[in-house]
């Protein structure tokens, strides 16, 4: 089985999607001749033409409107907005239009389309290149969103997210984009959405992390480990809607909880999870949950190791937790 | 052509370059004229006087009480229903809220409309919505939104979608004067430029956007030339002559059709009522402005001209305008006697299946106490 990172395994995705269905488009900003500004769509425009691989003007809302459009004319679009600090001219296109299609005609129209984007900080990118605004979009009715940690899960979410009737927006965490290594099968597989993974058993904390955090996590699990700490590490994979099955099932046993995530602690998707959680297993926890999470700043250039969630953060949250 | 009576001069928005087919004097400019059948003059004519029967009735329906809300196209039939007729049945609409007289030319029920103000169980988007945002997809009809502007992108996706699967079947797309602002407008003439897509781009210049007149709009002398800075042609047609309408929509649709790309047409005309019922116009206009453009009435000139060509008479009027005050009596006797949507409902069509939250969330409402007034 080859060994791939996860720009490659998402290029194969989107590959073997094209080749299946005529109706797969890919549209962005420079994701033709140059395959991207990260090459996940390299060699695709190449394979299959300027008419099915899209350089756009620079417009999001642009690209997300006609590919709405594109999608009531029947095809499936891939849009890639280039980075997710630039979704936000698309917003309005991605909520207002995208997500209540379906709901405001009734089931008359559907617009089934993906719009993949790279989140997330670690990589010297400032904060119009770093941010991570999953709670943006699962707080939106009609929306799924998915954000895998690694190259097998990324071609499996995406050809299920292909195959699935609902618009997705499919978070990559560039981080990892090319430091997340591991073996793809060469043909067609799905992982299912809405699953997560136990990516570590453990009987002491439940762990929840997702896209490059996940790696922070089983670092600071292993540490913590070492200190007599036992965690079970699921990488929740969709993030809306979650698995919410297996977390509070592992809540159930470990009794303790802590929530890994980039984004700005205020508002974001811990406070979400751990709701969850205390509304189904509140009788369970022996310590009260905590999160470990970006600051309440806007994403920092040179100081961006400080301020993201990294494992030496969550080892002595873990401790903490798992103590009290 | 026979002179029809001498008329007051047109509305200074209708300046010299502005095509059209009906003179001052109410005859018509041959070199200009689409050449109708006689049929299809009487089409175009039945459905804007249906347009502005059933936008009197809503409105009265509102003043009653009976309904929340009814947002219209008084003045504005020609342009709408003009256009709409240019196209083909294959092609789509990508409308924004005043063309439900179109929507009905193009076999939307009366009943699915009436319904939809209701906003009652028989309501194609089960009373989610406002009224007047329907959906017509077996007519070729997108849905509606209430943010201006927003259809434009999403009509060149869909044209952009015909010319990729290599399909004839081009889109028109209606907006008014104040959406020519919306980022939409923008990069949706800009995409559509550049990769030329099978698009007619129309402007329904009424003059106002709620309460605020073009001017404030745009510093452009017209709407027309905003076209010119994406590479689109543009033309200005008077909005209030059906057959100035036809003919350039027409021409616009073949030009889209054979590949040559969109253009953007700038009707000229003028929003004889409020923006919606919940607007009161007396506010920022003055009635010397209506008094003018009620001399161009759309339905009279186009009822003039089917007149002096001897294919309608005013009893044939008389017959219709009953007709169609008795289709919307039936109608809305109807909407008024058929229930709203289930309670369960509002959870349907969010996804395609129901996930667990929400099956969570219904469960939660369905055992819940009712609210206060409600069911």
């Amino acid at each position: 089985m080859p060994q791939l990172n996860m720009v490659q395994a998402i290029n194969d995705a989107l590959r073997i999607s094209m080749q299946q269905d005529s109706r797969v488009i890919i549209l962005g900003e420079d994701v033709g001749k140059v395959g991207g500004v990260f090459r996940v769509t390299a060699g695709l425009q190449a394979e299959f033409g300027e008419e099915r691989v899209i350089d756009t003007p620079l417009s999001e809302n642009g690209i997300v409107g006609t590919a709405i459009g594109m999608a009531l004319n029947g095809l499936i679009p891939v849009a890639e907005i280039q980075f997710a600090d630039f979704i936000f001219p698309a917003y309005d296109q991605i909520i207002n239009e995208l997500a209540k299609y379906r709901y405001r005609s009734g089931g008359d129209h559907t617009t089934k389309l993906i719009i993949r984007t790279p989140v997330g900080g670690g990589i010297r990118g400032g904060h119009y290149h770093s941010q991570h605004p999953e709670a943006a979009f699962v707080q939106v009715p009609g929306l799924k969103v998915v954000c895998p940690s690694n190259p097998y899960d990324a071609k499996g979410l995406l050809l299920a997210a292909l195959e699935d009737p609902d618009p997705i927006i499919f978070m990559e965490p560039k981080r990892v984009y090319r430091a997340a290594k591991g073996e793809v099968p060469e043909a067609a597989y799905t992982v299912p959405l809405e699953s997560a993974r136990i990516v570590r058993e453990g009987r002491d904390v439940t762990v929840l992390a997702y896209g490059a955090m996940l790696y922070e996590a089983l670092d600071a699990s292993q540490r913590a480990f070492e200190q007599g700490v036992d965690c079970e590490v699921i990488d929740l994979r969709t993030l809306w809607p979650v698995d919410i099955d297996m977390i509070v099932q592992s809540v159930k046993k470990t009794g303790r909880l802590v929530v890994v995530h980039e984004a700005p602690k205020t508002g974001g998707f811990a406070g979400e999870l751990i709701s969850l959680v205390v509304e189904r297993a509140f009788y369970y926890l022996e310590a009260p949950p905590a999160r470990v999470t970006g600051f309440d700043t806007p994403f920092p250039f040179t100081l961006e190791m400080e301020y993201l969630p990294l494992s030496h953060r969550i080892v002595p949250v873990v401790l903490q937790t798992a103590r009290a | 052509m026979t002179a029809l009576g001498p008329r007051s001069s047109l509305p200074p928005a209708i300046t010299s370059d502005v095509f059209r087919v009906f003179r001052d004097d109410g005859s018509v400019d041959e070199r200009n004229d689409p050449g109708l059948t006689d049929k299809e003059l009487r089409f175009l004519y039945k459905h804007m006087v249906q347009t502005r029967r059933i936008d009197e009735r809503f409105i009265a329906l509102q003043r009653q009480g009976r309904i929340a809300f009814h947002v219209g196209s008084l003045g504005e039939e020609a342009a709408i229903i003009g256009s709409a007729f240019a196209m083909r049945p294959r092609d789509w609409v990508f409308p924004c809220y005043r063309e439900f007289g179109a929507a009905l030319m193009r076999n939307f029920p009366l009943q699915r409309l009436v319904d939809n103000v209701f906003g009652n169980s028989g309501d194609m988007v089960k009373g989610r919505q406002m009224p007047h945002h329907y959906t017509h997809r077996a007519g070729g009809w997108a849905s509606i939104s209430s943010p201006v502007g927003t259809q434009i992108t999403q009509a060149v996706g869909f044209a952009w979608g015909s010319k990729i699967k290599r399909e004839d079947v081009s889109a028109i797309v209606y907006f008014g004067d104040g959406s020519t602002s919306s980022v939409d407008f923008h990069s949706g003439l800009n995409f559509a430029g550049v990769q030329k897509v099978p698009l007619v781009l129309f402007c329904r210049n009424n003059g106002w956007a709620i309460s605020v007149p073009v001017e404030k709009q745009t510093a452009s002398a017209t709407f027309a030339e905003k076209g010119a800075a994406y590479g689109i042609p543009g033309v200005r047609v008077d909005g209030n002559d059906a057959l100035a309408v036809v003919a350039v929509t027409r021409k616009a649709a073949q030009r889209a059709s054979e590949g040559n790309g969109p253009t953007l047409i700038e009707a000229i005309t003028y929003r004889m009522g409020g923006h919606s019922t919940s607007d009161d116009p007396n506010r920022y206009r003055g009635m010397e402005e209506m008094e003018l453009w009620a001399q161009v009435d759309p339905i009279e000139r186009l009822q003039q001209f089917l007149i002096s060509k001897g294919i309608w008479d005013t009893q044939s009027d008389v017959t219709l305008r009953e007709e169609i005050d008795e289709q919307f009596r039936q109608a809305v006797a109807k909407a008024e006697a058929t229930p709203p949507p289930a309670l369960e409902t509002m959870f349907d069509d969010v996804y395609e299946k129901l996930p667990w939250h929400l099956a969570e969330q219904r469960a939660e409402l369905l055992a819940g106490p009712r609210a206060p007034g409600g069911r």
